[in-house]
């Protein structure tokens, strides 16, 4: 029993993080249609680049946090301009290439820079954890679901009120008419590419915080794709339902799968639900089925 | 275009893959060179031929599924370690020779294709993507798994190839074996691509809406499409397993896939020259990043630990970005640039 609920909180704070990684990949995907093959390894370059802050660069908690997430937003823009721009107008398989290709190149400039052991964030939590009778929950789980579920009511406050935020749902819902009412597409679009790096890296962040940064973490970006297929690639509430269903389910399979099988359940099984979704429903949850015509 | 003076006045002449005379003697002409080669090469090239050969045979199969049929597929390497193993335990458990494993492990690693082709009926595009996504970690993990029966994580070891009285055992003999197999396979796919079979896949991967619409059967040709290219793949882990004669699971992994799929794209997606060249090319600067990356490690000793690791992912990335935004077409197109331009030199069109 105590396993049993053990499980459903990691699972839950694990798929909180799934449910920010897969908003960043939502995002992007909603207002340009490029499906990111490259999230999770902008969220492990994201997370060294914080480690590298608070550690090289030794600054405090705050300003690193703030400094990391500008470079992240300067990181998001370039991979926009250089990458995907010139890409606009060219068929799937190519986009789904050239975010590959970005993915390769950005696992191998992180391999390079910070390659070696698993690294710890340096201790800036305050120490909280909550004991029940013999359940303990860690201060670090407690903080990712709260960090997780606040980002995830800034963005629904974001795309409600704000102006930005309602300019990105408009490109979202068709790039001509929102250009027709003077939005700028290209503009909204870089934006995006900065707002999901900087989701990403927050990800990073709160991954890091509970199991210290190493290059796996890029494992996190192959995950999100069961996510998000179960939410239904365009929806936000889904993307946030399918995460924390994967994460929970992921967990459960650690648990009490592992055992029986011998080990790593843990990769595949958010794998075999994704095809099961596929099977089922395609357009999973909350997404929105095509019509096709010629 | 023809090159000048070739008239077709017979149907056979004009569906011809080797046309001219000078054609017909740069064909024998490679040919000869291709199997009097390895003397006069040193072990470590034969032994990066006989790589590029393998890595042809699976990069031809993805050509023919993603870029003649338009069915995107991450998970080629895992389809190549069903072969191997499927050719492994043919030969070690089962006894059965190596001639008749070869075509068994195609066979083998294509109806496991089937199975996970089964979804392709019904999305298409990213989500089918997502389903051999799936395939590649599905399939891996069931290997590292399956106890005694495929060695877990340990791998197996596996008997050289042999006909009869003849063993393969050395890099050399390996070469004519993987080289021959190679060349069939290279040929099938050329074949293929102009039969019905080649056209409907084209149809399919233009518009499939448009192809059904035409009275092609889309159930049909897709898991025939996924059943071919895996079958490719078994054939090429077969070479593979009886070429280095242990196999492991980690041996194929996604990244495998990926550079399977990377090959085609930098060659030129459905053409069947561009399987070939792409995969020469980078197989080629991979090399290059080999012996190049000690002597940028030396100059910048800050990352000479782990830059042989690194580089050859960051120059891969980046060949593929290239390609895709400045030469989406690939090598082959830019071969075919040349050729015209050979053929008109002096005139300018």
């Amino acid at each position: 029993m105590i396993l049993l609920v053990q499980l459903l909180i990691i699972g839950l704070a694990l798929g909180s993080i799934y449910a920010l990684v897969a908003l960043g990949f939502v995002l992007i995907y909603k207002s340009s249609g490029v499906i990111n093959f490259a999230q999770g390894d902008t969220l492990t370059m994201g997370a060294f680049i914080l480690w590298s802050l608070f550690v090289w660069a030794h600054l405090p908690f705050w300003l690193g946090v703030l400094v990391g997430f500008g470079l992240a937003a300067l990181l998001g823009l370039a991979v926009e301009r250089f990458v995907l721009r010139p890409m606009i107008g060219q068929p799937l398989l190519a986009m789904i290439m050239v975010t590959i290709g970005l993915s390769s190149m950005l696992s191998g400039i992180t391999n390079m820079i910070w390659a070696g052991p698993t690294r710890m964030y340096p201790d800036y939590l305050p120490n909280i954890s909550l004991a029940f009778g013999a359940l303990t929950i860690s201060e670090e789980l407690i903080a990712c679901v709260i960090m997780a579920f606040v980002t995830m009511l800034v963005f629904l406050y974001f795309f409600r009120r704000t102006r930005i935020g309602l300019d990105m749902r408009a490109v979202a819902d068709g790039q001509q008419v929102a250009r027709s009412v003077g939005i700028s597409v290209t503009a909204v679009i870089a934006i995006t590419w900065a707002l999901a790096t900087m989701v990403s890296m927050l990800g990073g962040l709160l991954l890091g915080t509970i199991q210290g940064v190493n290059q796996g973490l890029f494992l996190m970006g192959l995950t999100v794709f069961p996510v998000v297929l179960l939410g239904g690639l365009e929806s936000i509430p889904g993307a946030i339902a399918g995460g924390v269903i994967i994460g929970i389910a992921q967990t459960l399979a650690i648990g009490y799968i592992d055992p029986l099988v011998g080990g790593g359940m843990g990769e595949v099984f958010p794998f075999i639900i994704m095809i099961l979704i596929l099977l089922v429903r395609p357009y999973g949850l909350f997404g929105l089925a095509r019509i096709e015509r010629i | 275009m023809q090159p000048c003076g070739v008239y077709n006045d017979s149907y056979n002449k004009d569906t011809a893959i080797v046309r001219t005379h000078l054609q017909w003697t740069l064909v024998v002409v490679f040919l000869i060179v291709l199997f009097t080669a390895p003397p006069f090469l040193s072990r470590h090239w034969v032994s990066f031929l006989n790589l590029t050969a393998i890595t042809l045979i699976a990069v031809i199969g993805v050509n023919l599924l993603t870029g003649y049929c338009g069915q995107i597929s991450l998970g080629q390497a895992a389809f190549v370690a069903v072969g191997a193993y499927a050719s492994a335990i043919l030969t070690v458990k089962a006894g059965i020779p190596f001639w008749l494993a070869l075509p068994c492990a195609g066979i083998a690693a294509g109806i496991v294709g089937l199975v996970f082709a089964l979804p392709s009926v019904r999305v298409k595009g990213f989500y089918l993507a997502m389903v051999t996504l799936g395939a590649q970690f599905i399939i891996i993990w069931v290997i590292s798994h399956a106890g005694e029966f495929t060695g877990g994580t340990f791998g197996m070891k596996v008997p050289p190839a042999n006909l009869g009285p003849i063993v393969f055992d050395t890099e050399k003999s390996c070469y004519y074996l993987i080289m021959t197999v190679a060349i069939i396979m290279a040929l099938f796919a050329k074949n293929l691509a102009r039969t019905n079979v080649g056209r409907s896949f084209i149809a399919i991967r233009d518009n499939d809406l448009a192809a059904e619409v035409m009275g092609i059967n889309l159930f049909r040709y897709k898991l025939l499409a996924f059943f071919i290219c895996s079958f490719y793949a078994g054939v090429a882990g077969s070479l593979w397993a009886h070429w280095l004669t242990t196999i492991s699971p980690e041996q194929f992994p996604l990244s495998n896939s990926i550079w399977y799929l990377g090959m085609m794209i930098v060659g030129g997606m459905g053409t069947a020259l561009g399987a070939i060249l792409g995969t020469v090319f980078v197989q080629f600067l991979n090399e290059a990043v080999i012996t190049v990356s000690p002597i940028i490690g030396s100059a910048f000793p800050l990352v000479a630990a782990t830059i042989f690791a690194s580089l050859g992912s960051i120059v891969f990335g980046l060949v593929i970005v290239l390609f895709l935004i400045f030469e989406p077409r690939g090598l082959a197109h830019r071969w075919e640039i040349i050729k015209h331009y050979y053929r008109l030199y002096p005139l300018p069109y």
